[in-house]
């Protein structure tokens, strides 16, 4: 043995072997295992499939009761045929494991506040988020009820049963790419793990109160309470409500009161203050449009029902087609992966979709406790003594972190010493917040999915809590309906607005609105439904529904204008609302506009961008440059009429509303946040400010026209992300229009996550798309299928088929036994 | 022949030992060591044996994979990594990567004989 060679040439192998094994920094992560990832046999190249894989087979699964036979169609929606519902479920999980894995457990992984635990130390901020907020320990209080009741236990178990039998099968090559990529490994999956993606549902489309409730309240505090409404009202002129104007309401059940002192404790200055803001911010857009017509106003006598819901754009999609068919129902549509059930479809009998309802269902309490160690607080005029709750946060590369939540009567103490800025130190803030309180989980959707009535729709959607809903519906039968229905707070006006005192019970929640009071309309004479997040009802409604500012406004105008208008509808009628661009929004704001712009004070480009815009034809379409231009002198506009006021303030404020300022311009010639208080030599008139934004949006156009990005579609860029926002594993540069107020409501990275129309013919004839694809793995070719047909508002024909027919029609067949 | 014998059994063995997902990545240093301390060679030849066996391997089962998937993933993983979204640069890459190390087990083999 030459042994110095020989020890030089071991210490190099070894040296090459350790470095390809450890996962180096790279940015701001870290890379795979080099040698692993890149490894033929181990890593990587195992997940690149076939592009002309065969789905076919038997699976041998244990715990089944019967012979599942799948069919999967060319755009690989399976087609479930099963002899029971738990086995229908069993192999729903099994599908969801095979084709969604790594984004089902990621997303609980996000809801339970484990991400530091497969990242590192980088997401501790999000993890201590939503441990504070309550998520984990919401889904056990729901996972706790739930577990009553037998067909709901014996669903979801079924589910996990089939997810994990699906895990069980994985060889270690096998796994997902993105569990390579971050070096980690999927574990077993629990039911509990489907009520933590639940309650990640429920802060995406429930939860913006945990931000804009500290942000009114800075506002507030900042502006005074008269120049707060002003900015913030809570009046919407030209709202067109769920309910239609005029609509009469009964007598409440309830009239809740306001605290005596309110105020000066709870509406004058400083009656809270605080800034925290959530890691991850539940986006504004989070809306969606529903609506169905009746056979008085469709071609064929029958009606039509459609739904697009607007979430967050991600790959893999949130979104999974599947059609259900056992002995008790048919059921088609979107299901969630993590979740059993069909969420929005239809089955033999009906159809039915949801927009979220933006109610206020969250707020804060301010909590005085005896000292640090928060083991009493003041409540009702004697120290009581407050419950403790420990997170432990596990961390990749590093120690746990130990997270000490006192729990009072209004619920976990979100904020407190440990966690805190410098703007909430000294205040402990409890949230009370409606999701961790013993949900329904996913009972009203079990029961749509076998709804056969109107009754049984009702049935199903009166135990729904949280988030809030507009469930809309139709029926062969021929009825159409919508229902608003959560868990709401009889509130009295602007109550919890802002963070309210927490020392006694006058500020806590008073009763919660009877089902049958909530908003509810069945067949009405105009011959359609709609709902598109605005207020549901006109202020007659004897509840407030929160602040104003949660409720867009200008799709549920366009909607109903053109709902209102249309006769002998068809599918193709439907579909084009649907995807349609046009911007009811600037068509009433660009008048206001053009009559306050000085055009003598402009130069030429200028002038030839306001030539533009005033020969714009009010579509969002992506090759329009005055959609561009509008959007930018629309902004500068804001800017320079309320940036004075709100820019300057040291905590982070609520930017106010497009529709505050449009119906403050339509009103009224003179507007008090005209003049730039930085300015205190003179008062500057909206003539002034108006021009001089649109010379400042001059100039940031040349700037996009150079780029050559004046066309709408290349200005907004969208763009449909991987769920890690890795570019190469996204779609850039979608072409696509639409936009904020528009009913395709798409924006740079949010929209119609799922568009679906149905006809309610004895057949049914259904139509939808979404944007992603079936298979998660993006070396599939079906990863990102469906997208371009979404771009470019083309729908796929749903195969809803009786078994006979999926076996001749489909291309693939998966038989499940048990084994 | 020697050289050819050591590069081919560098490469079966390599695969044998990857067939079990469950043995480490890197379980091929171990079999290109055994090969090259069998088959005795000098070092550059051992070097270049084990390096041929595993780049061939890997190249080679790379392509298996990638040529049905239309380079898909490839060229996905090529942007990513960087190469610039390359799939022949990271069929390249995967190989130069199992065959340095491969080699460098074939060199430790080829000292430890002599």
């Amino acid at each position: 043995m030459r042994i110095f060679p020989f020890l030089v040439s071991v210490a190099c192998t070894a040296g090459l072997v350790i470095t390809l094994n450890t996962q180096l920094p790279m940015g701001s992560g870290k890379t795979p295992r080099l040698g692993y990832f890149l490894s033929p046999q181990h890593g990587f190249w195992q997940n690149a499939e076939s592009a002309d894989a065969a789905f076919d087979g038997e699976i041998k699964v244990p715990g089944l009761k019967d012979k599942v036979d799948v069919y999967m169609d060319e755009r690989l929606v399976p087609h479930i045929y099963a002899a029971n519902d738990e086995d229908a479920y069993y192999v729903q999980g099994y599908l969801h494991a095979k084709f969604r894995l790594w984004q089902m457990e990621f997303q609980t992984h996000v809801a339970a506040g484990r991400l530091s635990e497969i990242v590192g130390k980088d997401r501790i901020a999000t993890d201590r988020f939503f441990r504070r907020l309550g998520m984990v320990y919401g889904a056990e209080q729901t996972m706790q009820k739930m577990n009553a009741d037998p067909a709901m236990k014996a669903t979801i178990e079924a589910y996990s049963a089939g997810v994990n039998a699906y895990i069980r099968s994985l060889k270690p090559e096998q796994i997902p790419l993105e569990y390579k990529l971050l070096n980690y490994k999927p574990e077993e999956w629990t039911p509990f793990k489907t009520y933590l993606f639940l309650m990640y549902m429920s802060y995406d489309l429930s939860a913006r109160g945990t931000t804009t409730d500290l942000q009114m309240t800075n506002a507030k505090n900042y502006l005074g309470f008269d120049a707060f409404d002003l900015l913030y009202p809570n009046s919407q002129d030209s709202l067109d409500p769920i309910l239609p104007k005029g609509t009469v309401y009964g007598k409440p059940s309830y009239v809740p009161v306001m605290p005596a002192g309110a105020d000066s404790a709870y509406f004058g200055k400083n009656s809270g203050n605080s800034t925290a803001v959530a890691p991850i911010v539940p986006d504004k857009n989070n809306g969606s449009n529903n609506w169905a017509v009746s056979g008085s106003k469709t071609k064929s006598g029958k009606p039509i029902l459609c739904n697009d819901p607007h979430l967050g754009l991600n790959l893999p999609s949130l979104w999974y087609e599947v059609q259900i068919n056992t002995p008790t129902h048919n059921t088609y549509g979107a299901s969630f992966p993590g979740s059993p059930a069909v969420i929005i479809g239809f089955n033999d009998s009906i159809a039915w979709g949801v927009t979220n309802a933006g109610r206020d269902v969250i707020d804060y309490y301010d909590i005085r406790f005896k000292d640090s160690s928060m083991q009493e607080y003041w409540y009702n005029n004697e120290w009581k003594h407050a419950g403790k709750r420990t997170e432990v946060i596990k961390v990749n590369g590093g120690e746990d972190l130990v997270e000490n939540i006192a729990m009072t009567v209004f619920g976990p103490v979100m904020y407190d010493g440990s966690y805190k800025n410098a703007s909430t130190e000294g205040k402990y803030l409890a949230v009370r917040w409606t999701a961790p309180q013993a949900g329904t989980g996913l009972q009203s959707f079990y029961l749509l999915n076998r709804a056969k009535n109107y009754d049984d729709y009702l049935d199903a959607t009166a135990s729904w809590r949280c988030p809030g809903q507009n469930f809309v519906y139709a029926s062969i039968a021929g009825d159409i309906a919508i229902k608003q229905q959560g868990a709401f707070i009889a509130r009295w006006n602007r109550q919890g607005d802002f963070i309210m005192p927490g020392t006694d019970s006058s500020y806590a929640w008073q009763a919660e609105i009877p089902s049958v009071e909530n908003p509810l309309m069945l067949n009405p004479a105009r011959g359609f439904v709609s709902s598109a997040n605005q207020m549901p009802t006109d202020n007659t409604y004897p509840y407030y529904p929160g602040a104003a500012t949660n409720f867009p406004l200008y799709r549920g105008i366009i909607i109903n204008r053109k709902l209102a208008a249309m006769n002998n509808i068809t599918p193709e009628d439907m579909q084009q609302m649907q995807t349609d661009n046009y911007n009811v929004f600037a068509e009433m704001a660009r008048p206001v506009m053009l009559k306050y712009i000085d055009e003598s004070a402009l130069d030429e480009k200028a002038k030839g961008y306001v030539a533009l815009l005033r020969s714009w034809n009010l579509r969002n379409d992506i090759d329009e440059k005055g959609a561009t231009v509008f959007r930018c002198m629309w902004d500068s506009m804001e800017t320079q009429i309320w940036g004075d006021e709100l820019l300057n303030a040291k905590k982070p404020l609520p930017w106010p509303d497009e529709s505050t300022l449009l119906e403050s311009l339509l009103r009224d010639s003179v507007y008090r946040f005209a003049d730039n208080i930085n300015t205190t030599d003179k008062v500057e008139s909206l003539k002034e400010v108006i021009t001089l934004a649109c010379k400042k949006a001059a100039v940031y156009l040349q700037e996009m026209e150079k780029d050559n990005r004046l066309a709408w579609g290349r200005f907004k860029e969208t763009k449909v992300q991987h769920l890690l926002q890795l570019p190469a594993f996204s779609r850039l540069h979608l072409p696509i229009g639409g936009g904020t107020h528009i009913i395709n409501a798409t924006t740079a990275t949010h929209g119609p996550s799922w568009r679906m129309i149905v006809h309610l013919t004895d057949t049914i004839e259904a139509y939808g798309v979404y944007p992603g694809g079936q298979n998660g793995n993006p070396g599939s070719k079906y990863y990102d299928s469906f997208i371009d047909t979404w771009a470019q508002g083309r729908y796929y024909k749903l195969l809803f088929l009786r078994k006979e027919a999926a076996a001749k029609q489909t291309k693939w067949h998966l038989s499940f036994v048990n084994g | 022949m020697k050289f050819i014998s050591a590069l081919v059994l560098t490469a079966i063995l390599g695969f044998a030992v990857g067939i079990y997902g469950t043995l480490p990545w890197w379980s091929f240093v171990i079999t290109s060591f055994i090969v090259a301390v069998a088959i005795h060679q000098r070092a550059g030849k051992a070097f270049l044996a084990g390096f041929l066996g595993m780049f061939s391997l890997w190249v080679i089962l790379a392509m298996i994979k990638d040529t049905p998937n239309d380079h898909l993933l490839a060229t996905k993983i090529a942007a990513l990594l960087p190469l610039g979204g390359s799939y022949m640069a990271l069929i390249l890459v995967t190989g130069i990567v199992g065959g340095l190390v491969a080699g460098l087990a074939g060199l430790s083999g080829s000292y430890f004989r002599k």
